[in-house]
């Protein structure tokens, strides 16, 4: 039980990474289908820095804790950035259509990934950094069973609690929040009111992008002990399902992810003949939430009203 | 009286592509005044004040605020200089509230805090008489409501040049009345206001000067106390007109749409419409006057088969042989099938009247693909209709094989009644067929529709110019919340009892009597002598300039 809820919450947190990305973008009005790839590329992009970097040292016992993080976050922040600049050059200022253009991006994302991965990535120090971005707080011990379950992870889980948090506080709470929530609603009005709607479209969605991507980043390099595996693109989708079931709020979506994590994690540790059954839990609770919201059909349940639309102002 | 000048333009341009849209533009406009910007569609009025709030950038010409020369590349820029534009399409974020919108993309300092804002934002309601919640979602708001919203959030900013396109064209002579008073209040406090709209008989009330465009270009400014209608008209088109429409006496009208106890609900479950009954009658206009929303789309598409019906009859009668036909709960294709030529000019012009994309030619086939025998389309009889339609009702189009989106709105509507009327129908509907057109287009439309009730069709016309409907239609059912509040004779109506009806019905609370006199008299419409037609209009004029000496 215990090691299905230390699990439940390292796995949620990856969704948590992806979903909390995928909401600051919509909520801009981007539909960014390429998370999935864009959480890849994170992913390749945080190993590549880590690799790098031990890469470097003459043994595996010097890694510094903090530069193995910044490496990791460095790298993954500039990979997923860039990819989620090409998503925003592509859709916001060429006004392609979003859906062809992130399905676009997902593709080349897990292939770069793949490719990076096999033929530039040097993977043999990885696990010895894993070991490093795992370390737990230094009173978890001490804590019996709680401090198992809740203390025993590394700083990145806690740092995507705290990201949640800290968007939902931005989008309801602030200035910012309240125009980015404009420009995804009613680009036309934020326009008016004198919001650069470009600038709001760009910055959320690059955010987003990274925020997304240290999910993946988080993925190899501390779930998976810094074992290359293709998962990553499969969690993508489900983040951006989890949006749904969030109903567009960070903070709705902690508890959504750690519900998602436990549900994609239970085939597992129920086996028997029914695991692929299970297996489907995630994608049916999102459509029973799909079907809640448009069943009590209130406005503040509904997506961004512009989501997946372009923008443009002399259109006539 | 010394005059400042708030605002001047000086030779303005902006072209789209190819197309002129205004060219050398000198505009004035002084403090503490109300300028009425006139001009058929397409004469650049929306553009030009675009231009004035930063939404495009002329590409030639000046701006000078306050006498000092002005750059306007953003709204930004515009509310730096004191000039807001509230513009005819609402631009408001519907989940937020009142407020939320009005601090939208405001940079102030000091901290963010919603109550205050709400504070502020009564406390501007409250200065210049506005009725506002700050807390109300924009979605659960009146039109009239929002475009106070509107309002607020340009005087929030501080600005002092209002800009305001057609504000009264979705609103109840009431709520016109209303708007006018706020911004006669607006005035009075020194703020420079333009406001653009089509009704001459609002130009003469409101505003104290006039100044006209004509195919992008000024015309000229003329003191609202020194000119009329009729001088104001030849300024905009050019040539003088006629603004009279042509009402024909019916001749010998039979009923041809008898429609009982219609009950309708929409998805919501809300009720939308409520014991409707009434009586088409062929060789007559029927108008339908009421607050947008109150149920006419409802009214319109169930007769057209597009609605689900709780209960009602809805029987035609054929015009030939007599016999009665039930149309209720069949759809469009079945009753085309039982031989009953209805068409149907639905207020959405690009959603459910042609498709955007397709040229005029594909447009027209929507009414005729399944004709023939062969497996392929008929193209050459749709071609024929298309060039027949551009010709005889001067629709301005590159070609043929144009995308309908690309026309302006008053083509695209030419084009659908066009296709609508060569179907040769003997029942009409049209809903709001002349919204957003210039006079002359509109006129063109109401002569097809009067030329429609000539040969004999039950033209059924949903309006929201009041006095279009008193001077066009025979009779006028006034619709309010869903149910009807009474059928007036468009001969003998006076627009404040259609207003009083409209509005009456759609609170609850009762209002005087003295409306009541005119329900119920729709049966007298044949007896009323022709010339009482123009006396009416007359007595219209004389009121309209009696308003604006107030």
């Amino acid at each position: 039980m215990v090691a299905f809820l230390i699990s439940t919450i390292s796995i949620g947190v990856v969704f948590l990474y992806g979903c909390v990305g995928e909401i600051l973008t919509e909520k801009s009005g981007n539909l960014n289908l390429g998370i999935p790839g864009i959480m890849s590329v994170g992913a390749a992009g945080g190993c590549l820095g880590v690799s790098l970097y031990m890469g470097g040292l003459s043994d595996t016992a010097d890694a510094n804790y903090f530069l193995v993080i910044l490496s990791a976050v460095l790298m993954s922040a500039l990979f997923s950035a860039a990819l989620g600049a090409v998503y925003s050059f592509l859709t916001v200022s060429l006004r392609c259509n979003q859906n062809v253009t992130g399905l676009t991006v997902t593709t080349f994302g897990v292939g770069l990934t793949t490719f990076m991965m096999e033929s530039v990535v040097d993977r043999s120090r990885l696990s010895a950094a894993s070991t490093l971005i795992k370390l737990n707080l230094p009173f978890a011990e001490s804590l019996g069973v709680v401090g198992e379950v809740f203390f025993s992870h590394g700083i990145f889980v806690y740092l995507a609690i705290v990201i949640a948090i800290v968007c939902g506080w931005i989008l309801n709470r602030t200035r910012i929040g309240l125009n980015l929530r404009a420009v995804g609603e009613n680009p036309a009005a934020a326009d008016a009111a004198g919001i650069n709607v470009t600038r709001y479209k760009y910055v959320p969605t690059c955010v987003g992008s990274v925020i997304a991507g240290l999910g993946g980043m988080f993925y190899i390099m501390d779930r998976s002990g810094g074992m290359w595996g293709y998962g990553v693109e499969a969690i993508g989708w489900l983040a951006v399902a989890l949006v749904i079931f969030a109903l567009w709020r960070p903070i709705v979506s902690i508890l959504g992810s750690f519900v998602f994590g436990a549900l994609y994690i239970a085939p597992n540790y129920i086996g028997g003949a029914n695991r692929e059954l299970f297996a489907l839990l995630p994608y049916v609770v999102t459509v029973l939430v799909l079907i809640l919201t448009s069943v009590l059909n209130s406005r503040e349940t509904q997506p961004p009203a512009a989501l997946g639309l372009a923008y443009f102002r002399e259109e006539r | 009286m010394e005059r400042e000048i708030a605002l001047q333009l000086k030779g303005i341009s902006k072209y789209f592509g190819e197309v002129v849209a205004n060219k050398d533009v000198d505009l004035t406009l002084y403090k503490g005044e109300i300028l009425a910007v006139l001009g058929e569609n397409g004469s650049g009025k929306t553009t030009l004040m675009n231009m004035i709030a930063g939404i495009y950038f002329p590409d030639e010409g000046q701006i000078f605020v306050d006498g000092e020369e002005a750059v306007i590349r953003s709204p930004q820029d515009a509310f730096r200089h004191g000039i807001g534009m509230i513009h005819q399409h609402f631009k408001l974020v519907d989940v937020f509230t009142a407020a939320q919108n009005v601090v939208l993309g405001v940079r102030e300092k000091g901290r963010y805090r919603l109550k205050e804002v709400n504070e502020k934002v009564a406390a501007i309601a409250g200065k210049y008489g506005f009725r506002i919640d700050p807390e109300k979602k924009i979605y659960e708001m009146s039109v009239s409501e929002k475009q106070t919203v509107e309002i607020v959030k340009v005087l929030y900013r501080g600005a002092d040049i209002l800009i305001l396109d057609e504000p009264t064209a979705v609103l109840t002579p009431q709520e016109t009345e209303q708007l006018f008073d706020v911004l006669r209040r607006m005035r009075d406090d020194g703020k420079s206001i333009i406001i653009i709209t089509h009704k001459l008989n609002e130009v003469m009330e409101i505003s104290d000067r006039v100044a006209v465009l004509r195919k992008g270009e000024y015309v000229g400014a003329v003191d609202t106390s020194e000119t009329d209608e009729n001088q104001l008209t030849e300024m905009m088109v050019g040539k003088k007109i006629s603004l009279n429409i042509e009402r024909t006496e019916p001749k010998n009208p039979c009923d041809r749409l008898i429609v009982g106890h219609l009950d309708c609900r929409d998805r919501e479950g809300v009720k939308k419409l409520d014991d409707v009954s009434f009586t088409a009658r062929a060789g007559e206009i029927l108008g339908i006057a009421g607050i947008a929303g109150s149920g006419q789309r409802e009214l319109l598409e169930a007769v057209a088969g597009l609605q689900h019906l709780e209960g009602g009859t809805i029987t035609y009668i054929d015009p030939e042989s007599g016999e009665e036909v039930n149309l209720r709960d069949k759809t469009p294709m079945q009753i085309r099938e039982l031989g009953v030529r209805l068409s149907f000019v639905p207020e959405d012009r690009l959603g459910m009247g042609l498709v955007g994309n397709m040229d005029i030619v594909d447009n027209m086939m929507l009414r005729s693909y399944g004709k023939g025998k062969s497996i392929f389309l008929d193209r050459k009889d749709p071609k024929k209709l298309a060039e027949n339609i551009i010709e005889s009702l001067e629709v301005v189009t590159p070609g043929l094989h144009t995308p309908v989106r690309r026309l302006s709105g008053g083509n695209v509507q030419k084009v659908l009644v066009g296709r609508e009327i060569a179907s040769t129908p003997t029942v009409l509907m049209a809903a709001y067929p002349v919204r957003g057109l210039d006079i002359n287009s509109s006129y063109t439309i109401y002569n097809l529709l009067t030329k429609q009730k000539e040969n004999g069709v039950a033209v059924i016309f949903v309006g929201e110019d009041l006095d279009v409907l008193i001077e066009l239609c025979d009779r006028i059912l006034v619709i309010g919340s869903g149910r009807v509040a009474g059928i007036v004779d468009g001969r003998t109506a006076k627009k404040e009892e259609i207003g009083l009806l409209m509005t009456r019905s759609a609170e609850p609370v009762p209002a005087d009597g003295g409306a009541e006199e005119a329900v119920g008299e729709a049966e007298s419409a044949e007896e009323m002598p022709a010339e009482d037609v123009g006396t009416e209009t007359a007595g219209k004029d004389t009121e309209d300039k009696g308003g604006a000496d107030e």
